[in-house]
């Protein structure tokens, strides 16, 4: 019971390190790319802490109940996770957490907000069966939805579900709001619907949302761990390439319509998880 | 120095406006982006949004007609916040100073803290003129706090 508590209090301190760090290195990398220098590492918390140190600018009553609720949600779900139960709940929790997000962005009158919260719905349509899929190979692999039974496998799951593990590279895309997928939000110093669902949250409450990310951000690249979670220092070399997969799909691409993500998520990324759940169904 | 004060000089987000120039400045600005001066290094990024901004950039002569709007994007900037004007138009009307429709100056509008002279002025002095800007937000700020330390003392 102490030890579970103690790893709550740890995961809580440091996951948004590393997540932090993970998004510094990215503006870094992003940087070099592009053949500028970038940041220095530790930006994203200078900007954390600097928007905590600002003006609360609230437009109404509820944003502010929405913002946390959708950080203890997330935390919920990170904690969960670490925990090593039970993998349905966790994606149902963040999406809780993300569904907080969008009605704070529809709660005000701002258009760009009110688009920006409608393209989150139409990500969100798009990768919640992805994610569902995921956890349906999980179980028929190993007949059980806990985390703890992933662990125990004696062969890596990727090579049983290397289709689903493609879909979810795909949808890694959208929950990093990285481009050819960032029409809700954007990232960086892009713009786009001036800053989409996050136009009407200013300070502290902008901190709390990137700190929210920044847990997302470790939760689904955790997902991609469990692929190799036989050995976990693998599993978490898998997770930095793809995360740097990213980066570079981020700064190759275009930004693409809403129509277009749900055409290719729906038919190529659902087809992928049935055809790889079809031969995992015995 | 606590960390949130070293955070504001190592942050600020820029917002743009441009009262109507001849964009000569806002070249010069967004020249600032390009990977040749690259002002992510020192954490500044140009936002679209004044909701999330620290620091106002302002180009070119303010008129009677856009006067309003670059109030109101002044007042949406959360606290706190410094204004840069940038370029001779926004620091005197410039050459267009005697036009009947020009106010002489952003000033006449809303508080400067840095003139950035010039027509239109370098890359490097508007990031110069940016630093400065933070340097007296910060000033400003500590005004501030030593002020309510001491109004608390008094009571």
């Amino acid at each position: 019971m102490l030890s579970a508590l103690l790893t709550i209090i740890v995961t809580i301190i440091v996951v948004p390190a590393i997540g932090g760090l993970l998004v510094g290195a990215d503006r870094i990398i992003t940087a070099r790319m592009q053949g500028r220098i970038g940041p220095p590492l530790i930006q994203p918390f200078y900007d954390l802490f600097k928007l905590l140190g600002k003006e609360n600018i609230v437009v109404n009553r509820v944003q502010m109940f929405y913002v946390l609720s959708n950080l203890a949600l997330m935390i919920t779900s990170v904690v969960l996770f670490v925990l090593k139960q039970d993998l349905l709940m966790i994606i149902f929790i963040m999406a809780f957490g993300s569904m907080a997000l969008i009605l704070g962005g529809l709660s005000v009158q701002s258009p760009y907000s009110r688009i920006g919260s409608h393209r989150e719905l139409l990500q969100m349509m798009a990768y919640e069966p992805i994610l569902v899929f995921m956890v349906v190979g999980i179980y028929l692999r190993t007949k059980s939805f806990n985390v703890q039974s992933v662990l125990n496998l004696k062969e890596p799951l990727l090579g049983y579900m290397p289709l689903i593990f493609i879909a979810i590279l795909l949808i890694l895309t959208i929950k990093l709001r990285k481009s050819p997928f960032d029409f809700s939000t954007s990232h960086h110093g892009h713009q786009e619907l001036v800053k989409g669902l996050l136009t009407e949250y200013a300070g502290p409450q902008l901190a709390l949302i990137e700190l929210a990310h920044w847990y997302e951000l470790v939760l689904v690249l955790g997902f991609i761990v469990l692929f190799w979670a036989t050995n976990i220092y693998i599993g978490i070399a898998i997770a930095l390439g793809s995360m740097i997969l990213e980066i570079i799909i981020d700064n190759i691409t275009a930004r693409m319509t809403w129509k277009w993500m749900i055409g290719v998520v729906w038919t190529i990324g659902i087809g992928l998880c049935l055809i790889n759940i079809a031969f995992l169904y015995k | 120095m606590g960390i949130i004060e070293k955070s504001r000089i190592k942050s600020p987000w820029v917002v743009h406006f441009d009262c109507g120039g001849c964009n000569a400045c806002d070249i010069e600005i967004l020249a600032c982006l390009t990977p040749v001066y690259d002002v992510e290094r020192f954490g500044i990024i140009n936002v679209g949004n004044p909701k999330h901004a620290d620091v106002l950039v302002v180009s070119g002569a303010v008129n009677n007609r856009n006067k309003r709007v670059l109030k109101n994007i002044y007042d949406q900037i959360p606290h706190p916040k410094a204004v840069v004007a940038v370029g001779a138009c926004a620091a005197t009307g410039g050459i267009f100073s005697d036009c009947y429709n020009v106010l002489k100056g952003v000033e006449h509008v809303i508080p400067v803290d840095v003139y950035v002279p010039g027509c239109s002025p370098k890359p490097e002095a508007i990031i110069d003129g940016i630093v400065k800007a933070l340097e007296k937000m910060d000033e400003r700020q500590k005004e501030k706090k030593q002020k309510s330390v001491r109004s608390r003392e008094n009571d």
